[in-house]
């Protein structure tokens, strides 16, 4: 009916893409390579996560890099305690951030339009100030981790190319658990409130019910997507939830596509690459991504949200 | 047995009375029309009656239970439904998706994540009988957004109906239709009753008449008289409130 | 302790004046237009710098004042021109994103400008005293300036939106949106006007304070969060709640980060209430907001959610 089949294809097709990367890597002897792409794909699952809420549920998060900092943080709060198991850093992640959304989402539910964007802002810079203020984990500054993550007790994500197919994995479970959710019963809820939530009370549902749980699962993988960020840097410190990271995941699902999950790891995708490229052109590189995203927005008929919309 | 008791119902914005100690029964079975000039507080009404809107004070039992202060959702689901004026549907769904929202609602839980909803056989048969059931069966799989103007006037009462209401509040059904689009609602309201209790809120007199068992006037938040079409017909007071003025207009 | 308190009741006064200068335009353009602003804590950190540049050339600090204001106004102007004025139609979502490029385009400008070293401006020797507080405590002239300077522009937009037709047109569409048609004024010309003033009081909050915090890219950012905040508590479009809302905020973050660990004193441990306050205090206005969001999800004075 939809894009589906098409999607599918181009889903195959990216992540047969993402999957073969490494060797290229190899080939090109770019070490770099990888670890740029398993920063890319971190950031995908974030973006991934942002769309199930923002492209489906019309909540536009601007505070969602406070999950991002809850998944890094667990990280570097767990290994501090010789606790260095991955599967533990995600439930622990995991827990925090849906206690988190839970709490913060019930608030911003009550609300919507401008005052929604407002208080997620306001809610991540809350997350924000309680790390800084944390001082045995370097306030500020944050903490270098000493180690990655241990797999059932292996150390093997040291590698970065097992890290990196690793969050390749989790990307790919992650984007078939969300497409699953957008087409089930709670995902037609979901974007039922989007389109209209008077309509959705009338025959019957409450969306805040289901809007909060969106709201929660979206938390709980962004953690996710923040625990591979940090082992893959090692390093892990309150920038992880500054507002601009925030920004940034907009960016990315807006550059991608709203509401069609696959454009967001393209989104994430292009996004980083832009600032990659411009960096190694000017070290004021934020001033031409501002200037392409003040432009693109500016300048295509139904601003970025339209000129990337998939013909469906 | 009254399906609907309201009693000293009251709602107002500021000074302005909209709804004022206002009573209203409704039997099981009947259709009940509710008629009275622009500005008489009929939309309010239904809003306050389907829990859209809040009430000031007052009771609204239906089959003999309290509703004040239970939201729209939850009326919804003990059979208390209604259609909305000004037409609301979900526009980027498809037709049969709009319906089949509306069966979803009251068949299971919605906290299923990973079964696609669209395979469901028994929301699709169920939505597509509430389509048929209102004329528009071959636009299931039209977006319902780029339908005309009548037909999500047939879609807006196919997803009234597919919650099975016990009581269907009917907000100017015929609003903005055209003579055959009309003729099709007439048709199938003329099909519920019996099946369906209905409060009926409309401009086009002919129907009003035609269709309904009851009917009672709504002048300024109150009702000022109920009775069998033809009475209310010949009531004077109702001539000199509402009728008249009509005539006049 | 009383004589603390006192002080940091007037720090905390002095910055919800701040945070009101900031808060009062945005939430006018908020209620208004509809339209979600990113890029006023950059205007009241331009105008930091604005005033550090004016006052070197001038040799004056009050002359360099004067100056910025109309130089924020003129900003004000041609952000509104350029950017603004295309968005006011387009969902929130567009709105965010072209005013989060603004964040970036301008802040990268200021420091290719003046770099990314905090600047500072000498105040007025005029104003550089300090007059006595209580018992030995001194309280810095300038900071009462400040102070007196804000409730003055406060008593001033007072006037203006309850005493002015244009001002209570003004204060019925920026509570109710429907008004907003019926101002019956070119509201084209409103917008921007109402754009460039709340660019200007930015500025001149940032102006007031370039003589007592460090001047640097970042001041913006989190000032611009708090003045959300502001807004969040206040409700939307109401001038009196930005007021009430900054106040209260500036007295709630000043007096908890300096009295949060003293009172935890009380229950806890002197060591970990140390901890505890340090954790909790910079989150306290963020729960005073969740605090009266639950209880009215309109902000004290909004009309609308």
């Amino acid at each position: 009916m939809r894009l589906i089949p098409t999607r599918a294809w181009a889903a195959t097709i990216l992540f047969t893409a993402f999957a073969v990367l490494p060797f290229l890597a190899v080939a090109l002897d770019d070490s770099y390579l990888v670890v740029i792409a398993s920063r890319i794909l971190c950031y995908a699952i974030a973006a991934l996560a942002l769309d199930l809420i923002l492209g489906y549920g019309g909540m536009v998060s601007f505070g969602h890099a406070a999950y991002l900092g809850i998944g890094a943080y667990a990280v570097a709060i767990l290994s501090r305690a010789g606790i260095t198991d991955l599967g533990l850093h995600m439930l622990a992640a995991i827990a925090a951030a849906a206690v988190f959304a839970l709490v913060t989402g019930a608030i911003s539910l009550r609300t919507r339009g401008i005052y929604f964007i407002m208080i997620t802002l306001a809610f991540a810079q809350m997350a924000y100030f309680f790390f800084v203020s944390l001082s045995a984990y370097g306030g500020d500054d944050g903490v270098t981790l000493n180690a990655r993550s241990t797999l059932f007790g292996q150390t093997i994500l040291e590698d970065d190319t097992a890290l990196y197919y690793a969050v390749l994995v989790l990307l790919i479970g992650l984007y078939l658990l969300a497409v699953a959710i957008t087409r089930s019963r709670f995902g037609r809820v979901l974007t039922g409130a989007r389109e209209n939530p008077v309509r959705m009370q009338a025959i019957g549902f409450s969306p805040f019910r289901y809007q909060l749980t969106a709201f929660v699962i979206s938390g709980c993988m962004t953690a996710i997507a923040g625990v591979m960020l940090a082992n893959q840097t090692s390093y892990v410190s309150p920038a992880f939830m500054n507002w601009h990271r925030s920004g940034e995941l907009v960016v990315m699902v807006v550059f991608g596509g709203i509401g069609n999950l696959l454009g967001a790891v393209a989104g994430a995708t292009i996004a980083l690459l832009l600032e990659e490229w411009l960096a190694v052109l000017t070290k004021h590189w934020p001033l031409l991504f501002g200037l392409i995203l003040v432009l693109v927005v500016l300048y295509s008929r139904d601003g970025l949200s339209g000129l990337f919309r998939r013909r469906r | 047995m009254n399906l609907l008791e309201v009693r000293n119902l009251r709602k107002s914005y500021g000074a302005l009375k909209v709804t004022d100690d206002l009573d209203l029964s409704v039997e099981e079975g009947e259709l009940h029309a509710i008629i009275g000039p622009n500005g008489a507080g009929k939309s309010t009404l239904i809003a306050q009656l389907s829990g859209q809107a809040t009430s000031d004070g007052g009771s609204v039992r239906f089959d003999g239970t309290e509703m004040m202060g239970r939201p729209m959702h939850r009326r919804v689901r003990v059979g208390m439904s209604r259609s909305f004026q000004i037409t609301s549907i979900l526009p980027g769904f498809t037709a049969l998706e709009n319906v089949a929202s509306a069966v979803q609602a009251r068949s299971g839980s919605s906290f299923r994540f990973f079964s696609p909803v669209a395979e469901e056989r028994d929301l699709n048969d169920q939505a597509l009988a509430a389509l048929d059931r209102v004329g528009i069966a071959d636009r299931a799989f039209f977006n319902a957004g780029s339908l005309s103007h009548g037909e999500k006037r047939q879609l807006e009462l196919a997803i009234a109906l597919a919650t099975r209401p016990r009581l269907l509040l009917l907000d100017e059904p015929l609003a903005g239709t055209s003579g055959a689009e009309a003729d099709r609602l007439i048709q199938v309201m003329r099909g519920l009753k019996g099946d369906v209790t209905l409060v009926l809120i409309e401009h086009d007199m002919d129907a009003v008449f035609a269709l309904a068992d009851r009917v009672s006037v709504l002048v300024y938040g109150r009702i000022i008289a109920t009775g069998t079409p033809d009475r209310i017909r010949d009531d004077p007071q109702v001539r000199a409130a509402y009728l008249g003025e009509e005539e006049g207009t | 302790m009383t004589n603390l308190f006192l002080l940091q009741l007037l720090n905390g006064m002095q910055f919800g004046i701040l945070l009101f200068l900031i808060a009062a335009g945005l939430t006018l353009v908020f209620g208004i237009m509809d339209f979600v602003n990113l890029a006023h804590g950059v205007i009241y950190m331009i105008g930091a710098y604005l005033a550090v540049t004016f006052a070197q050339m001038t040799g004056s600090y009050g002359l360099g004042l004067l100056l910025t204001l109309p130089a924020t106004l003129l900003i004000g102007l041609v952000l509104e021109l350029l950017v603004f004025r295309k968005l006011y139609d387009r969902p929130h979502l567009d709105q965010v994103l072209a005013t989060f490029g603004l964040v970036m385009i301008l802040t990268e400008a200021v420091e290719i400008i003046w770099g990314a070293a905090p600047l500072s401006v000498r105040m007025p020797d005029l104003l550089s005293g300090s007059v006595p507080l209580v018992g030995p405590m001194r309280y810095p002239v300038f900071r009462l300036v400040v102070i007196g300077a804000g409730l003055v522009t406060a008593a001033g937009l007072w006037l203006v939106i309850t005493r002015t037709r244009i001002g209570m047109r003004l204060r019925a569409g920026a509570t109710n949106r429907a008004m907003v048609s019926a101002l019956g004024v070119d509201i084209r010309k409103l917008f921007t006007i109402i754009f460039a003033f709340g660019a200007m009081l930015a500025g001149f909050a940032g102006a007031m304070v370039a003589p007592i915090l460090t001047v640097d890219p970042g001041m913006g950012e989190s000032v611009l969060i708090l003045a959300f905040v502001v807004i969040v508590i206040g409700g939307i479009g109401s001038v009196k709640g930005a007021f009430a809302g900054a106040l209260l905020v500036g007295l709630v973050d000043t007096l908890g980060r300096s009295f949060g660990p003293i009172i935890l004193r009380a229950v806890m441990e002197p060591s970990s209430a140390a901890q505890a306050g340090r954790v909790l205090a910079p989150m306290l206005v963020y729960i005073l907001m969740a605090a009266i969001l639950a209880a009215r999800p309109a902000g004290l004075f909004g009309a609308r959610t």
